[in-house]
């Protein structure tokens, strides 16, 4: 059998500290959240770590209010506590109905804030021990290029990599330029979303800027008045229980028929929950019409470069951040 | 033939064995834990063809708990039976990629799993070729399909009266790979002693598992034992004993301790069987008003090399509508690939989404409604076996079922109506399933302390078949179902058929009334004395059956359904499915309408998400768990109703029922598909109706 020590943290530091002495002692260690993901990648031999440091109990398991109407999520937070808080659905209904939207009742009842955000690519060729997966065995080769991507990355990716990024959650927190707080052995340090996760690159096997030992103790959300009247749009092959083939997170503000403001985030496209910058910033001071949506769509998807059986994601994008947006403008 | 009075028959008698499962004492197959069992993982090949050359056992056999380590060339030898797919570990061929190459025995499963992760094996490597492909030069004309249906038919001359129709359909369809994922995997207690050999399995057929694996270890039957009393789910995926059976059996023998051996989900994937990709051509010929003059329907599908499996994909076609001149052809391809199975109505599930497609496009031609086109189609005698039906009520299901769905009135023209974001449509097709009865043995009993006992190896897979079976045996006994002690799953009962083919119904119910009607008569001739000993009486049905009077037997419905297609996305949601079915006498409404609408739930996940995905350059299925290979969820299944007509046919058995296993998925499909059509005017000919299907198109 393969063996694995499990310690319960109760703090941060004691946290960092308990996976530094694990990693010391070359059993490798890793925090574990509600085990939604990590527990089943035990099972399938993709990691083996011989420590698993339970950072569940940690006190940061709650939503507090910052000055000027943003809120700090402590990393501990279970997803379906996250989703139902009122102070979330009311500023931020984007994030409850991408929460609500993953996985079912159970795992959202078990998942973590911070594993959420650090759950791995469920391509099966990364899943898979017996084949070669460059995130996996680093140097291995990509047998998604020519095999199956028919769910895999359009924007972002590389020759190494196509994998996708598999959370709802991270979509509107990306959106929101939400901020990670992290802890770690050289102290804490924030860094904003979507900076936390990166693209494959030739190093396919780091999903995020994190160093090891790195915590994420909480999530901060900026104040963002507008963000009261936000929308995720989730599309999926069945209507629950799966991944997004595309998805969609914004936010719009619209005076006299003008966009004054605007977030947009796409999920199931890339390495990463997706910012659309440059959709964005051709939206802000643009009339609210489905032209000038449309038109900002393209601009964005105009840098996706899409493989033999997932093109029609970028079509299906841009329908759904099209819609979206026109959704947005017809509920104001 | 006359039926019996039956005044539990047709009562929805709740579950007889509920209390034992919902409170977690029904045993199932891998709950059985005899002393000193051992735990038994397979290791399977991670090449597609090729052969082993060495396994490195000996390593893991330093490893702490680890019992043994059996592979080709230490393991116990079996009979050459041939059934290539159980004869397991015997030579060093690698036929399909996930085939068992090895079995770790040890203390505990998990020093079993982490020395089966663990353990090397080297192979010689050889070019596989997993593709199906119609025009794939290996296609060849299996001699039969199954179970035993001729391979062709042809009356009359398809090719010229294709010729001459006015309005032709030529279309290709495909069908992919699906597996069967039973809720409860495929498992295994094997114990060996000084009677024989005990196998607690999870089985559709604890007789046939015994008359498969006995031969196969040199054992008279009588020495072996299968006990399978609870099955959770089947499908046909435990219609006949896979590899797990063997190897616990082979492991047990090797290490002389009781072993366990449980396939996982992923497992599944490549041991325990699934319905071949299909690829079928249809070409239908009609006149104006839509009448056919031919029908041609050709099936192209893989098998593996291991093992002939040949789906009976348009023998459906065979019987379902007039026409004067006629094809069906079946060919096959043998690919490195896992063997495939029965599964749920295998023939007809494929058979009919393509031929019920095609006759929805040729409504659309002619500009006929499509229930009328069938209904013009009805033929009066079956049409290539000349003979007459026992019952067939296709036009009653369609009629019913059209006024119930609210079909009358429907716009034919295609993606014109809108609700909201979503364009909505409607269709429908025909569904039937075949009557199949197989000899079986029962033995009723008058026990001293009053109250009876029935006993067949029949097997319950979650059907309500004790239920049933429990209200069958009341009736012909005359008594309250609550006096009636039902024992199946156990090959030490009275042998009895396989649970698939929808035929455990007709097949153990004819035993267990006969056996009854023998011990009323027995107990009438002591005038109801039952001694000290009780009283028994046993049957075999097998002269009964071959007695039987030549007739087309087939249960028949209709299955409407609508459908919204999201204009933005393409995704297909069901909003409503209405099956009408005229199945002989339903015997429980209970459990028959949870079979329907269970059918009819998989077959709406047939239609939009169930899909094995071979992995070309590996030679494996690699969407090997419930999270990559879809089925339906709970918010797939809005509104699923089914109800039936009254059928009397006194030609079918003592109950004069029909099977009602698996009529529901038949023909829901393209059900769906046409709906689909209706909705968006796209046809969408490969299953599943996945979005990408639609969005690059007119959506």
């Amino acid at each position: 059998m393969r063996p694995f020590a499990y310690e319960r943290a109760a703090d941060a530091r004691s946290a960092v500290a308990a996976r530094a002495a694990g990693a010391a002692d070359g059993a490798g260690a890793v925090y574990l959240g509600g085990g939604t993901n990590l527990v089943d990648l035990m099972r399938l031999g993709v990691v083996s770590p011989g420590v698993l440091v339970d950072v569940t109990r940690l006190p940061s398991d709650g939503v507090e209010e910052t000055a000027g109407g943003g809120l700090l999520i402590g990393a501990a937070m279970r997803n379906s506590d996250l989703a139902a808080h009122p102070l979330v659905r009311r500023r931020y209904p984007m994030l409850t109905q991408a929460v609500v939207a993953g996985a079912s009742g159970q795992i959202r009842n078990m998942a973590t804030v911070g594993g959420n955000l650090l759950q791995r690519t469920r391509c099966s060729y990364f899943q898979d021990v017996t084949k070669p997966c460059n995130k996996r065995a680093p140097g291995s080769g990509c047998p998604a290029r020519n095999g199956d991507h028919r769910n895999l990355a359009v924007i972002g990716q590389s020759e190494a990599c196509v994998a996708t990024h598999p959370s709802d959650m991270a979509v509107p927190l990306a959106a929101l330029g939400a901020v990670v707080h992290i802890e770690g052995p050289g102290g804490a340090r924030q860094v904003p979303m979507p900076g936390l996760h990166r693209l494959p690159g030739d190093t396919p096997e780091r999903d995020t800027v994190l160093e090891p030992g790195d915590l994420i103790t909480a999530v901060e959300l900026p104040p963002l008045p507008f963000a009261a009247r936000s929308r995720y749009r989730k599309v999926r092959d069945r209507a629950s229980f799966a991944f997004a083939v595309v998805s969609v997170a914004a936010a719009l503000d619209v005076e006299d028929g003008m966009v004054k403001d605007c977030r947009i985030a796409l999920g199931g496209v890339a390495h990463i929950p997706w910012r659309a910058e440059r959709a964005e910033s051709a939206l802000r001071g643009s009339p609210a019409t489905e032209a000038a949506f449309a038109q900002a769509a393209a601009e964005e998807l105009a840098q996706a470069t899409p493989l033999p059986h997932n093109a029609f994601k970028v079509p299906l994008a841009r329908n759904v951040v099209v819609r979206t947006l026109l959704d947005l403008v017809e509920a104001s | 033939m006359t039926t019996v009075a039956a005044p539990y028959a047709g009562t929805a008698l709740d579950r007889v064995d509920g209390p034992e499962k919902v409170t977690g004492r029904a045993r199932y197959a891998y709950e059985h834990a005899p002393d000193d069992l051992a735990y038994a993982v397979v290791v399977q090949s991670t090449i597609a063809r090729g052969e082993v050359r060495a396994v490195d056992a000996d390593s893991v056999l330093q490893l702490p708990g680890i019992i043994a380590t059996i592979w080709h060339e230490n393991a116990p030898r079996v009979a050459p039976i041939e059934d290539a797919e159980l004869t397991v570990l015997q030579s060093p061929r690698v036929a399909y990629r996930g085939q068992v190459v090895a079995v770790v025995v040890a203390e505990t499963i998990e020093s079993a799993t982490e020395a089966a992760r663990l353990l090397r094996v080297d192979y010689q490597v050889e070019p596989h070729d997993v593709e199906l492909r119609a025009d794939h030069p290996g296609m060849y004309r299996p001699d039969h399909v199954n179970p035993d249906y001729a391979t062709d038919s042809e009356l009359g001359d398809p090719e010229a009266a294709l010729g001459y129709a006015p309005v032709v359909v030529d279309a290709t369809y495909s069908t992919p790979a699906q597996h069967h994922n039973p809720i409860e995997p495929h498992a295994t207690v094997a114990l060996w002693d000084a009677d024989g050999l005990t196998l607690y399995d999870s089985t559709q057929s604890a007789s046939a598992v015994r008359a498969t694996i006995a031969p196969l270890f040199g054992l008279p039957q009588e020495r072996v034992r299968v006990v399978s009393p609870y099955v959770g789910g089947g499908f046909g995926s435990k219609g006949a004993p896979h590899a797990q059976v063997v190897l616990a059996a082979l492991a047990a023998k090797q290490v002389g301790r009781p072993v366990k051996l449980a396939a996982t989900r992923r497992q599944m994937f490549a041991v325990t069987g699934y319905r071949t990709p299909t690829v079928q051509r249809v070409r239908l010929g009609a006149d104006e008003d839509g009448r056919l003059s031919a029908i041609v329907h050709e099936a192209f599908e893989q098998t593996a090399t291991v093992k002939e499996f040949a789906e009976q994909t348009t023998v459906v076609t065979r019987m379902m509508y007039a026409a004067p001149h006629r094809r069906t052809s079946h060919r096959l391809v043998r690919l490195d690939v896992p063997v495939p199975t029965w599964m749920r109505a295998p023939g007809e599930t494929p058979g009919m989404f393509a031929l019920e497609s095609a006759m929805d496009e040729l409504a659309v031609a002619c500009g006929i409604d499509p229930v009328e086109l069938r209904v013009r189609n009805e033929p009066t005698v079956d049409p290539e076996r000349g003979l007459p039906f026992s019952s067939r009520n296709l036009v009653a299901c369609l009629r019913e079922g059209a006024a119930r769905f609210g079909w009358a009135g429907r716009d034919p023209e295609p993606g014109v109506r809108r609700r909201g974001r979503m364009l909505i449509g409607t269709g429908v097709a025909s569904s039937t399933y075949p009557v199949y009865r197989l000899p079986s043995e029962a033995t009723a009993r008058a026990e001293p302390g009053g109250g009876f006992t029935v006993r067949i190896a029949a097997a319950d897979i979650g059907t309500g078949a004790r239920t049933v079976l429990t209200q069958i045996a009341a009736d012909a006994l005359g008594v309250p179902p609550a006096q009636v002690r039902m024992e199946v799953g156990d090959s030490a009962l009275p042998r009895a058929s396989v649970a698939g083919g929808s035929s455990g119904t007709a097949s153990w119910g004819t035993a267990v009334v006969r056996a009854c009607e023998a011990l009323t008569d027995a107990l009438h001739r002591r005038a109801g004395d039952v001694p000290p000993g009780g009283l028994e009486a046993s049957v075999d049905t097998a002269e009964e059956l071959r007695a039987q009077r030549p007739f087309s037997r087939h249960a028949y419905g209709a299955q409407f359904a609508e459908v919204g297609v999201d204009v933005d996305t393409g995704e297909v949601r069901v909003l409503r499915l209405l099956g009408a079915f005229a199945a002989g006498r339903i015997i429980n409404p209970k459990t028959a309408r949870s079979q329907f609408i269970g059918g009819m739930t998989m077959g709406l996940s047939m239609a939009l998400f169930e899909e094995s995905v071979m992995d070309v350059e590996f030679g494996d299925y690699l969407n090997r768990d419930l999270a990559q290979y879809h089925v339906a969820a709970c918010a797939d299944v809005r509104d699923v109703d089914a109800f039936w007509i009254e059928e009397e046919d006194p030609d079918l058995n003592p109950m004069g029922s029909k099977g009602i296993g698996e009529i529901g998925i038949v023909g829901t499909a393209a059900a769906v598909a046409n709906a689909v059509h209706h909705a968006t005017g796209l046809r969408v000919r490969d299953l599943p109706i996945r979005l990408d299907r639609l969005i690059g198109r007119a959506v």
